[in-house]
């Protein structure tokens, strides 16, 4: 029995030069903040990776502040923004309704903790958000506005956002973006797309786990999360995980993910989807997506009972959204979307990465009738 | 066979899950959230669906080497149970949930999931078991009488028998804990849950003043004179003694029982502990569990309690209820709670009573 991995966007394998890359580091003795050979040794190391992860992303190296995760990346650039604008009197948050809960939840708890105002700028049908919505916004109440944070694309339905034009819109007011799932699946450029702010995780393209990076202007101050050894900036403090940061380095550079391939793959198992399931409907199918994500939504069935289903046939996928206390939610994003309480969670999210094959698009298709018809059947509420 | 073990986070659904796989059948571990807004910690024997028994219920899972997934019953339950008990007690009766639960969410709503799903049936931690005989499957009593759940499994019909498994049913509970410490199951030591699993507090008679109201009404004796005030008649049983607060004592000193609770004026009813004795009841909604029930007069046991003795009774059909006659006067028996048949071992069926003389 084949075991399908088609859950990509929510972790993939490392590619096998990071993993020899970081392990060799592991063995490597020495703190990059000390002063001595042996943390002078590791610092060599570690700038040179902050260069190599510079150099791919549109940035200066001194713009690169490392994070231990992508989540860690949003909370300091949210936070941090909305800390610095209420300084000078701004206290208006603006996400989009579609942001991952690692923006969502920061920015409820400033609203509940720190008296924060969040707006949220609502999308079309389609996924993608209300430019005419944030041009009005930011025309009537823009001098409030400490920071704007659009993902650059969505996790669960691959949507890509006109962060460009946000940017343009938002003009003087500092603009975050999460591009944890773009990053290394779209041209992305720090300096080219122009934010202020823009979080990076490894473990989605082939790096380790427990290492992320928050791109920062240079000559924004923020408030920091950690205080400590001030090692990142005065921003970001703990002392650097030197191999983890080869480890996304050598990802970053590395030449696995070929989106065209990735993006055929993504398209058979679409047209197949359609074939077979003729009601079935691909979340975002208008707008312009990510290579690897899929998102369906099969009328008549509930989402937990389709991965149990999947699960059983060795076919890794998700639901999409967040569970709480395990319980499988509806999700806030195609509720955004319009969808309905029961549609939405009637959803998941297949993503194809670096290592799928169009076998793998063919299993997944030839089990799939069977599993819908189970799903409907065992949908009795 | 295919089938799901329903895990609760306890030490029982956790050997009975690991005992379903080593007899050979393919099982998957689903626990089920019951609750919308799930406590984060189990506080000692209450709650068996806090966020913390999802956690136990997964780590069991994972060392015994089943997949793992917690379904979603909290509106299940909320309608079928919770909003039972509260309309049975509103009613004056007097509700067990854990037989409604079994009844309308674990042997009706996960059975026939899994059923669609495409599984074979559900393996519970209940104490009881099943044998295969001429009649098809049918209920038995648990080896260890002291943790026998039988009663709680007596609402259920034979269509729903026949997709249960309770692995536990030949074994004590004492072993059931060595056997969980020997298969390294941390859970092996948890506390047993004893009480009503969605009132966390154990406060059950506040619970259901927070929920019903506390409207001040009358005690009156049989004879209908008032002799006292209770807040919420709900909170009273049947055969109940202490805490009526009276003041106006029996002519001859002896104490009251609470007889009747009679929700339509809020009235409780009491009188002499003799007045309790009844030696008929008869059930409503009766389920069998193996061949059903008629007008001939059988002679078996009827259980009225979870953990209660089985009285011997003769037991018959009459008008669509279910009746037995004891042997011996029985005291205080309240309305709302399940009467269970069984001959022998053997699960005849159950019934809600409805009426004692």
């Amino acid at each position: 029995m084949p075991s399908l991995y088609l859950d990509h966007a929510a972790t993939t394998p490392m590619v096998e030069s990071a993993l020899i890359a970081m392990t060799n580091q592991l063995a490597v003795l020495g703190n990059p903040s000390s002063l001595h050979t042996h943390g002078r040794a590791t610092r060599k190391t570690l700038e040179d990776s902050r260069e190599v992860l510079a150099k791919e992303v549109g940035c200066l190296p001194s713009e690169v502040i490392f994070t231990a995760s992508g989540t860690e990346a949003n909370n300091i650039a949210l936070k941090g923004l909305y800390w610095a604008g209420r300084d000078n009197g701004k206290n208006i948050v603006v996400i989009s309704s579609i942001e991952h809960h690692a923006i969502l939840d920061p920015a409820h708890w400033l609203a509940t903790h720190e008296g924060a105002e969040v707006l949220q700028i609502p999308v079309s049908d389609d996924g993608v958000i209300d430019l005419v919505f944030l041009k009005n916004l930011v025309a009537k109440r823009g001098n409030e506005i400490a920071v704007i944070s659009v993902m650059h694309a969505n996790n669960e339905t691959g949507v890509i956002q006109p962060i460009t034009e946000v940017v343009q819109i938002a003009g003087q007011i500092p603009v975050h973006t999460d591009a944890v799932q773009s990053f290394k699946k779209l041209p992305l450029s720090f300096s080219r797309l122009g934010v202020t702010a823009m979080s990076l995780s490894a473990h989605k393209i082939g790096g380790p786990l427990g290492i992320g990076a928050l791109i920062l202007k240079r000559t924004v101050e923020i408030p920091s999360l950690l205080h400590g050894g001030g090692q990142e900036r005065e921003i970001r403090s703990g002392t650097l995980n030197a191999p983890g940061i080869v480890g996304f380095a050598t990802a970053v550079t590395s030449s696995d993910y070929n989106a065209g391939a990735v993006t055929d793959l993504r398209d058979r198992f679409i047209s197949s989807v359609q074939a077979l399931i003729p009601d079935a409907v691909i979340n975002g199918l208008a707008s312009e997506r990510l290579p690897g994500i899929v998102n369906v939504t099969f009328p008549g069935t509930q989402s937990d009972t389709l991965l149990l289903l999947m699960d059983a046939q060795h076919i890794s996928c998700s639901t999409g959204s967040a569970c709480s206390a395990g319980v499988h939610e509806a999700s806030h994003v195609l509720l955004a979307m319009g969808h309905s309480e029961i549609t939405a969670q009637s959803s998941l999210r297949f993503s194809f990465g670096a290592t799928s094959t169009a076998s793998d698009c063919d299993f997944v298709v030839s089990v799939l009738p069977d599993v819908i018809a189970r799903g409907r059947a065992a949908n009795l509420t | 066979m295919k089938l799901i073990a329903a895990m609760s986070g306890g030490v029982d659904s956790a050997v009975a899950a690991a005992r379903a796989v080593e007899a050979g059948h393919e099982v998957i571990g689903v626990h089920l959230a019951l609750s919308a807004n799930p406590q984060k910690y189990r506080s000692g024997a209450r709650g068996c669906c806090t966020i913390e028994d999802s956690h136990d219920a997964r780590r069991a899972a994972d060392v015994i080497g089943i997949p793992f997934y917690i379904w979603d019953m909290a509106e299940e339950f909320h309608d079928g149970v919770v909003e039972d008990f509260l309309a049975e007690y509103a009613a004056g009766r007097t509700p067990n949930p854990c037989l409604r639960c079994n009844e309308k969410i674990k042997f009706a709503a996960v059975l026939d999931r899994a059923r669609a799903m495409g599984f074979d049936g559900v393996v519970t931690g209940h104490y009881a078991r099943t044998q295969i005989g001429e009649n098809g499957k049918t209920l038995h009593r648990a080896v260890d009488h002291s943790k026998d759940q039988s009663y709680v499994l007596s609402v259920l019909t034979i269509e729903q028998i026949a997709g249960a498994i309770f692995p536990l049913g030949d074994t004590t509970k004492i072993d059931i804990r060595k056997e969980a410490e020997a298969r390294g199951l941390a859970v092996a030591q948890k506390p047993d849950s004893h009480d009503i699993c969605f009132v966390p507090s154990g406060d059950n008679a506040g619970w259901l003043r927070d929920r019903l109201g506390s409207d001040v009404g009358p005690i009156v004796d049989q004879s209908g004179t008032k002799i006292g005030e209770h807040k919420g008649a709900y909170t009273y049983t049947i055969g109940q003694r202490k805490g009526l607060g009276l003041t106006i004592p029996t002519a001859d000193g002896s104490p009251r029982f609470v007889l009747k609770i009679e929700p339509v004026t809020n009235t409780v009813v009491v009188g002499a502990r003799e007045d309790l004795a009844i030696t008929i009841m008869r059930g409503e909604r009766a389920v069998w569990c193996g061949p059903s029930v008629d007008a001939r007069h059988q002679s078996g046991f009827v259980q009225i309690r979870a953990h209660g003795a089985a009285l011997p009774c003769t037991y018959f059909v009459e008008n669509d209820l279910l009746v037995a006659v004891l042997e011996a006067p029985l005291l205080g028996l309240a309305t709302g709670q399940a009467m269970v048949i069984y001959d022998g071992d053997r699960v005849v069926g159950s019934a809600t009573i409805c009426e004692t003389e």
